[in-house]
């Protein structure tokens, strides 16, 4: 590789030809701060405050988007570059709310970090603040004008990795906001509430709706069964959120610490999500038999149902009838669970801890009441049980490690691996193949369909019929899929979609930050922890065939269609346009 | 062409027309019609002719006599006298200085004229701007001829380098560089973008020499697209410039049909060809990569550089983006050579610059001059002076974003380099003469507010901080700031100078950086609760300083 | 001039669209004809636009509200837009606003109660050596004074 000489604080460092500054002084051991710059996302040099000194040009320059030259002598630290980066800074905080103490990011906030860091001890500037209020309009997420910085991390996550578009900058000058088309809020518009915006921005303008409140109150409310369900990928994030190293995996202390809490039972989504292969397995082979649509798709991520319903309508059919794991855990655990314990499902309160945000929109779809109740009371995001572990003092570090109650707390490592992109296609197939050609399968590592590559494809030979499938992650890479179906060049019979970025770990409700490096890091958990699992087949879990046996009867059978599967709602991406007519 | 043997020139520019032009011109027909001379005299309208502030005006060729100040009810005499008779009708010609009695009787040698010297405007006032034969008689399109058929596209690019042409739009980045490191990628297209989003306070040189002469423009930008390779021109014009717009959509048309735009050109191989885009009211579209955001159809927000639009512009390919005035100094270039073009103006800064003169002047209007020209040439030269008895403040160069120049600088020659070392810039020429009836609180306050209109919002330093920087002057005009605000203003300005994004938020400060230098004392008084001027309406008046 | 019918203003736009060739990069140009049929860019129409260039229309509001020249808001038959650049501002702009306010009784951005005028500030009209100066609608009125502007203003009733 091609390499420059350059002189970072009289140290010179050697660093790849096109390196921007703030990766040479990285190089050198010299930190630039930074604020709307993210190493995932396009540079964006707006906030101003990476700026640095580059003899010879009249005025600053920002390290983040500045390539080095040889010969280049860059001052990352004189009184001229103190000076405007606290200035900026003073200026962002001096049209800020200043109510750090309270703020949901109070001690993680990239702006209040910096401030701190650079600082700035005194605000002279007269406060004023976007007199706008708080957009509480969707069920999953809250905007929060007056913090916003600008930094226009969330628009580019929302259109170039989504391709969603919901949020935009809108006005100009000192008016300038992020905000939906037409003035609306965002529960107007075809927002798939998918929280990534929430997991980029660096302070207290987008974050989760809180859940917390209403689980503390059902935990002490001594009428209330509280029963809790832990998505597969909590168990490699939550231990981030409780301030270990990214990629640790703390199943049995995190369900430790949810005992600790309070909650009468600790259940595991991994669970339903073995019976999710079962349905969805079985589906997938009738389609195939009977000619139904194909190809088929997954239906577990609800922002990527939510984006089909906006944004493909007509291509509903291809979906899964299957409820995603959480609503299938919901389901059951207010019936089959509620006979099996003498609990009337009416007293009994589940709450799912969720990497997502898109599951609290949900939970409260209309349709997911089957058990006659609704089938989740409450979902909680990593980020928010963080809040509730920390808020009762729980060391979540030093716990010991506790298993899962009986009979929803038994899974299979093919259970686990949902919580990557890939996962549930690889579940799949390990079933599939198994019950189509009654062989054990020599090896249960589908490695194709694994990994953090946009769109992946496999090719199965399920004894002389071959079968092909594919993988998408994050919403802009399903759309490329969407779009081949349209154009009738899909020649798949299976395609899992994740919306996040990376599957589940990715999701909008994970601790913060959720960089590439991390997303990758939380993949290797999961497939580390699906190896160390004694059962890695969902037809195998005995707990889901014992339901089969006493209650469901088979997969596709009446109860399940009844419990386990649903219908979709075609919904409009432009509601004005819509309304015209 | 039939044969007439007078011209009359009907200046219809906008200060012109604003003025009552047009019932001038309909009442110089009238008359001209009673007295039988419409087939052997011809009325044209043309571009600005200059005097703006003694509109409407009118020009009677070949004897070249400007009649200034002009209503309908005149014209009946200048048919009957001036055209039809020869006697010139001494009451109605221009004077350019006022209050001195000898008239001006021919365009060429008037007092008005004398120390310009026009190649920009070669042709404004003098053509019918709609009429490609009359700027090919006047030597049109004679540059691309020889440019195209005797020229090699390096030795173009050699010879705008040579003459030393720098940008006219603010920057004074040189001309023949900016092609240059365009010329040798190699890439599918490229373009040609001719920047005529005029949008800087007190600048409209750029609508008056499209207005006058669009052909100079349409045959420098096919110039340039030899130069470096393009085959499409673009030219991105204010969308409020009506009149530019339907001239630049004529002549365009005109020179297609005369095959001087499309393809095979001269017959070398060479297409060009021109399309004309409108901006929708943004002050930073006429920051170069603004302009290429707002045609690709966004938001006008300036980007990054690297990477420059010669590399990587209007989708991502090699673009050169120039400026009106720039433009229309190529063909006088390409045909007279780079030396001729190198002895008009400085050393460091050859040829010549056209400024707008506004404010407190007494002859407002356009004027073109040599470069190096000194303030007190311009405002006590052709200017005239300032009127009402009132002395000098200061002046503005450069439009809203160039610094306030008081009376010491009034002999400093007027070019990039040394303008930007007094704290101002060159910019695009505009020149704001304020007098001493003035507050310069009330008027730093009146440039930020301008700029917290016009900040795109994208960056801190420029969103938030031209936003304070009026909200602090607006407290000083209304006695509400103390002493220490003009070190916060000082700070401020310095950080948004040092680390704004584009030129915009680096400029803006430039007013008030030069005014803290040269007016501290008068802001000061306003902490204190004092308007020396007597302007601002919430403080007393302390007695007048001098 | 716009179009009177809404059928007809439909099919007005998506003859504009189409002469675009549904191009986003003519965003700008699509949306000033279009708001010259509509008279203003209602959130249907921009979603309509949207619609039609594939684009979210978030872009296309967020292209809208950067540009002065367009409106996402009805505005009155006239748009009286008032030169507040410093050249205007040392020849008295001030006054010139100010008698407009009180005249119409509105602030700037803000239309009359009988729709007829929306008072607008506006960048340089490049007017200035007419200063101050103003635009009705596309006609510009140069050499302002309060006396001036009520005179103006009487036209127009």
């Amino acid at each position: 590789m091609e390499t420059v000489k350059v002189t970072i604080d009289g140290r010179e460092v050697q660093v790849p030809k096109n390196s921007t500054i703030l990766a040479a002084a990285r190089a050198a051991g010299i930190e630039i701060p930074t604020l709307c710059y993210n190493e995932d996302l396009d540079v964006k040099g707006m906030c101003r405050v990476c700026v640095v000194e580059v003899e010879g040009s009249r005025t600053l320059q920002t390290a983040c988007s500045q390539p080095v030259s040889d010969g280049m002598v860059v001052h990352t630290n004189s009184a001229r570059v103190r000076q405007a980066r606290r200035v900026n800074v003073e200026l962002l905080l001096s049209n800020h709310p200043q109510d750090c103490l309270s703020c949901i990011r109070n001690q993680r906030c990239e702006l209040q970090t910096l401030a701190d860091q650079l600082g700035v001890r005194e605000l002279r500037f007269p406060h004023r603040v976007r007199a706008e209020e708080k957009d509480i309009s969707t069920p999953a997420l809250v905007r929060d004008p007056s913090k916003c910085i600008l930094c226009r991390r969330c628009v580019e996550v929302c259109h170039q990795v989504q391709g969603v578009g919901a949020l935009y900058p809108v006005n100009r000058g000192f008016d300038t906001t992020i905000a939906p088309a037409g003035g609306v809020d965002l529960g107007s518009v075809a927002c798939v509430q998918c929280g990534q915006c929430s997991l980029v921005c660096p302070v207290g303008a987008i974050y989760e709706q809180d859940h917390t409140e209403r689980v503390w109150a059902a935990l002490a409310d001594p009428d209330k069964h509280v029963v809790v369900q832990t998505a597969p990928a909590i168990r490699v994030s939550i231990g981030e959120e409780m301030g270990l190293e990214p990629g640790a995996v703390t199943t049995g202390q995190m369900v430790a610490a949810l005992r600790r809490l309070g909650f009468d039972k600790v259940f595991d989504t991994d669970f339903s999500a073995d019976l999710t292969i079962m349905e969805e397995g079985h589906e997938l082979l009738e389609r195939l038999e009977k000619g139904g649509t194909l190809p088929m798709i997954t239906s577990c991520s609800p922002g990527w149902i939510k984006y089909i319903e906006h944004f493909y309508p007509d291509l509903l059919p291809h979906l899964s009838t299957c409820k995603s794991p959480q609503q299938m855990f919901g389901a059951l655990a207010k019936t089959y669970y509620a006979e099996k314990a003498g609990i009337d499902p009416a007293n009994i309160y589940v709450v799912s801890i969720m990497p997502c945000t898109a599951k609290k929109f949900e939970c409260q779809r209309p349709e997911m009441t089957d058990s006659g109740y609704p089938d989740v009371d409450a979902v909680l995001t990593t980020r928010e049980l963080g809040r509730m572990l920390r808020e009762s003092g729980i060391k979540f570090s030093d716990l010991p490690e506790e298993e899962y109650d009986d009979p929803l707390g038994i899974s299979t490592g093919a259970g686990l691996i949902f919580g990557a992109t890939g996962g549930v296609m690889e579940a799949a197939l390990r079933t599939v193949y198994e019950v189509v050609t009654g062989e054990t399968l020599a090896s249960l590592d589908f490695t194709d369909v694994r990994g953090l590559e946009g769109i992946k494809e496999a090719e199965v030979d399920l004894k002389g019929k071959k079968v092909k499938v594919a993988v998408a992650h994050g919403l802009g890479n399903a759309r490329k899929l969407m779009d081949l179906i349209n154009e009738g060049k899909a020649d798949y019979q299976f395609i899992e979609i994740m919306c996040c970025p990376g599957g589940c770990i990715g999701g909008g409700g994970q601790p913060i930050p959720t960089t590439r490096e991390i997303r990758q890091k939380r993949i290797n958990a999961i497939y580390r922890a699906d190896a160390g699992m004694p059962l890695r087949k969902s037809h195998e879990n005995p707990a889901v065939q014992t339901l089969y046996k006493e209650f469901l009867g088979k997969p596709l059978g009446e109860k399940s269609h009844h419990l386990l599967h649903t219908q979709y709602t075609k919904r409009v991406k432009y509601p004005e346009k819509a309304a015209e007519v | 062409m039939s044969y007439f043997r007078a011209h009359v020139l009907v200046c219809a520019g906008t200060p012109c027309m604003l003025k009552g032009a047009g019932a001038v011109k309909d009442a110089l027909c009238r008359e001209m019609e009673r007295a039988g001379l419409q087939e052997e005299i011809r009325v044209v309208e043309t571009g600005c002719l200059g005097p703006c502030d003694d509109g409407p005006v009118i020009v009677v060729y070949p004897e070249g006599v400007m009649y200034s100040k002009l209503k309908p009810e005149d014209m009946s005499r200048i048919v009957q006298q001036h055209l039809l008779k020869g006697r010139v009708v001494e009451e109605l010609v221009y004077r350019p200085e006022k209050g001195k009695t000898k008239p001006v009787v021919s365009l060429e040698d008037q007092g008005y004229l004398d120390r310009q010297y026009r190649v920009v405007l070669r042709n404004c006032g003098r053509i019918d701007p709609d009429s490609i034969e009359e700027y090919i008689a006047n030597g049109g399109y004679e540059a691309l001829g020889k440019a195209l058929t005797g020229m090699t596209p390096e030795q173009v690019v050699e010879t705008v380098k040579a003459s030393g042409l720098r940008g006219r739009g603010g920057a004074g980045f040189p001309t023949g560089l900016k092609w240059s490191f365009t010329a040798p990628i190699t890439a599918d297209q490229k373009y040609i973008i001719c920047n005529a989003d005029e949008g800087e306070p007190g600048t409209f040189k750029d609508r008056l020499i499209l207005e006058g002469d669009p052909h100079s423009v349409i045959e420098a930008m096919a110039i340039a697209g030899y130069a470096v390779g393009a085959d499409k021109g673009i030219i991105y014009i204010r969308g409020e410039y009506h009149l530019s717009i339907e001239r630049l959509q004529r002549a365009a048309a005109r020179a297609r049909e005369m095959g001087l735009l499309g393809k095979d050109i001269f017959g070398t191989g060479f297409n060009f060809d021109v399309e004309i885009r409108t901006g929708a009211g943004a002050y930073v579209c006429g920051e170069e990569t603004a302009l290429i955001e707002s045609l690709e159809g966004k938001r006008g927000e300036p980007r990054l550089k690297p990477p420059y639009p010669g590399v990587a512009g209007l989708w991502g390919k090699p673009t050169v983006v120039n400026n009106v005035e720039t433009l229309a100094n190529i063909p006088p270039i390409i045909l007279k050579g780079a030396e001729w073009f190198r002895s008009i103006g400085t050393e460091r800064t050859p040829g010549t610059k056209v400024f707008t003169m506004l404010g407190d002047i007494a002859n407002q209007g356009l004027i073109e001059v040599p470069m190096g020209i000194t303030l007190r040439e311009v405002i006590y030269g052709v200017g005239g002076g300032i009127p009402n008895g009132r002395g000098f403040k200061l002046a503005q160069t450069g439009g809203t974003s160039g610094g306030c120049l008081p009376k010491e600088f009034l002999d400093l020659p007027m070019d990039y380099d040394t303008l930007a070392e007094a704290g101002s810039a060159l910019g695009s020429g505009a020149l704001l003469v304020i007098d001493d009836s003035h507050c310069i609180v009330d008027v730093l306050r009146s440039f930020m507010k301008f700029f917290q209109h016009e900040s795109c919002g994208q960056c801190t330093p420029c969103r938030e901080g031209t936003y304070r920087l009026y909200e602090l002057f607006s407290a000083l005009a209304d006695g509400k700031a103390g002493q220490d605000v003009v070190k916060l203003i000082k700070e401020l300005s310095q950080a948004m100078q040092l680390s704004s994004l584009c030129g915009l938020g680096q400029s803006a400060p430039n007013g008030v950086v030069t005014a803290l230098k040269y007016f501290e004392d008068e802001i000061l008084r306003h902490a204190a609760g004092e308007c020396p001027a007597g302007v601002c309406r919430a403080l007393t008046t302390a007695s007048r300083a001098v | 001039m716009p179009v009177n019918s809404a059928t007809e203003r439909k099919k007005s736009l998506r003859q504009v669209i189409a002469e675009h060739n549904s191009d986003p990069g003519a965003l700008l140009d699509i949306l000033r004809e279009a708001q010259e049929i509509h008279g203003y860019l209602s959130t249907a129409v921009m979603e309509e636009i949207a619609d039609q260039l594939g684009i979210p229309v978030s872009r296309v509001y967020g292209v809208a509200t950067f540009y002065t020249l367009l409106a996402t808001e009805p505005k009155g038959k006239h748009i009286i837009r008032v030169c507040e650049s410093p050249p205007c501002h040392i020849r008295g702009a001030v006054n010139i606003l100010e008698t407009l306010q009180e005249v119409l009784g509105v602030n700037p951005g803000e239309t009359t109660e009988d729709k007829k005028f929306t008072l607008e500030l506006t960048s340089c009209l490049g007017v200035c050596g007419v200063a101050p100066a103003m635009m009705i609608g596309d006609q510009v009125y140069g050499n302002l004074t309060p006396e001036r502007v009520k005179e103006i203003l009487k036209t127009y009733e």
